[in-house]
């Protein structure tokens, strides 16, 4: 079922860049591509809890803070040792300025 | 100073008491302390070129064919010990830092030339390369946390023994090479398999065949060749050249707290020459590499001078941080417990009792 929720607004994220976003107990992490177009993926790191928003975005990929794993926030893809398990992605849209991600 | 005679003995199997305490504890993937850097100057900080590794990397291959090319020269003369003493260092020492900031994929921002000299290094140290990339995280995640940890350089109570003949590389040699011999036939220990998760385990034995298989080429052409000079070359080098990455690499942790979660009390930054730094790829900075390993070697210097407001002073040399060392060492052989707290600067955030389970002003000398 979806459950659209805003996350942020757009000029929160700077361009190649992501930011936290805490929403009922759950932790997001939100993406701006070097495209200009935003992303959405479970906030914690699938291999260890790190905070994937203290992490570094490089075109499509996330590099996790504490052991530089990496993902693609496009499509979640674990890119290899240290990170096994994909990250869950959820849908985006941008409406009047605001992102938006589908939680449900 | 002062010291505690608790008698704590110290399991540091990664699959024993130490590890069930430190799990219990909350020691475990612990949250660490970090000293706050605003996400902008991080983000800088963080970012990745290739520049920089890759005029480190000409400089360094060039340097390593060019002293091997004097040992097969001068081979049989005096003249090939200034050789060796430059490819030793090379190949058994700075392959080290190489293998370090490539593993965390930090040295260039092109993934493959991270690969590629990862795997270089991985086989010029006798290191698994699949076994070592896990148990770095785990050095990352638990540093210096007993029983979790699988780089403790030098335990407690320190064998002062074992620590003279690492710089020998006798020992390490010793160690790695009769591991992959047996990871080669299929075989993990319990420890191994503490840290690398199973989808990975058949990669670590594929590596090992693979380092194993080289070796064996290389005793087979200096057979063939009725010569050292292929292992002088391939293999042996990690036992003359070892020295340097033990004098520097040693520095990192040891005589300092276990069982913390805040860098500042388990790790050292030490200031040292330009050619160390060189060979050691900036890794002097080492609290702050722990503190934020997402920077690149690069890069540690200007975040040095960002966050030593809260870190413990430098030392001012490897001379300096040994003549640290030795009494606390000389002290641990009857009091494990006993460790050196260095002093923070009065612009430093204190260290914070809810970053670690150890009261710290036991068992300290300052």
């Amino acid at each position: 079922m979806q459950e659209w929720v805003e996350a942020c607004a757009v000029d929160d994220v700077d361009e190649e860049d992501v930011i936290r976003f805490d929403h009922g107990g759950r932790t997001f992490a939100i993406y701006r591509s070097p495209d200009d177009e935003f992303f959405a993926t479970d906030g914690f790191c699938t291999h260890e809890k790190a905070h994937l928003a203290d992490g570094l975005v490089m075109d499509d990929i996330i590099e996790c803070p504490k052991h530089n794993g990496r993902f693609n926030y496009k499509t979640g893809q674990a890119k290899g040792a240290p990170v096994c398990v994909n990250l869950k992605t959820y849908p985006v849209k941008v409406e009047a300025g605001k992102v938006m991600i589908d939680i449900g | 100073m002062t010291m505690t005679t608790t008698g704590t003995k110290r399991d540091y199997s990664l699959v024993g008491e130490s590890t069930r305490l430190a799990i219990e504890t909350g020691l475990a993937s612990a949250e660490w302390y970090h000293t706050d850097v605003p996400r902008k100057v991080m983000k800088e900080l963080m970012q990745r070129c290739d520049g920089p590794a890759i005029r480190d990397s000409v400089i360094w291959i060039s340097a390593i064919l060019g002293s091997a090319a004097g040992i097969i020269w001068f081979w049989g003369t005096w003249w090939v010990v200034p050789f060796m003493f430059v490819y030793g260092v090379l190949y058994g020492s700075s392959s080290d830092s190489r293998w370090h900031e490539c593993g965390h994929g930090t040295a260039f921002r092109t993934r493959w030339m991270n690969d590629v000299v990862y795997h270089i290094a991985s086989f010029m140290l006798m290191r698994n390369p699949v076994q070592w990339r896990w148990s770095h995280a785990r050095h990352h995640t638990d540093t210096i946390i007993v029983g979790r940890d699988a780089e403790i350089a030098v335990m407690r109570p320190p064998d002062l023994i074992k620590a003279a003949l690492a710089f020998t590389g006798i020992l390490d040699f010793r160690y790695s090479l009769p591991t992959l011999v047996r990871q080669a036939f299929g075989k993990l220990s319990d420890d191994e398999k503490s840290y690398i998760p199973e989808m990975e385990q058949h990669k670590a034995v594929i590596a090992a065949r693979w380092h194993i298989a080289v070796y064996v080429a290389t005793i087979a052409v200096a057979i063939a060749l009725g010569s050292w000079i292929p292992l002088m070359l391939i293999g042996l080098p990690r036992l003359y050249g070892t020295w340097h990455m033990v004098t520097t690499g040693l520095l990192q942790h040891i005589g300092l707290a276990d069982n913390v979660t805040d860098h500042r009390l388990n790790t050292r930054t030490v200031y040292m020459n330009p050619i160390s730094r060189f060979i050691y790829w900036n890794m002097n900075y080492h609290v702050e590499h722990h503190m934020f390993p997402m920077v690149p070697y690069h890069a540690l210097p200007r975040l040095h001078e960002l966050v030593k407001h809260d870190l413990p002073e430098p030392n001012p040399s490897m001379w300096h941080a040994y003549r640290e060392v030795w009494p606390v060492l000389l002290r641990q052989l009857k009091y494990e417990d006993y460790f050196l707290k260095r002093e923070l600067p009065p612009t430093a955030k204190p260290y914070r009792g809810e970053f670690h389970d150890l009261d710290i002003t036991a068992a300290a000398a300052e």
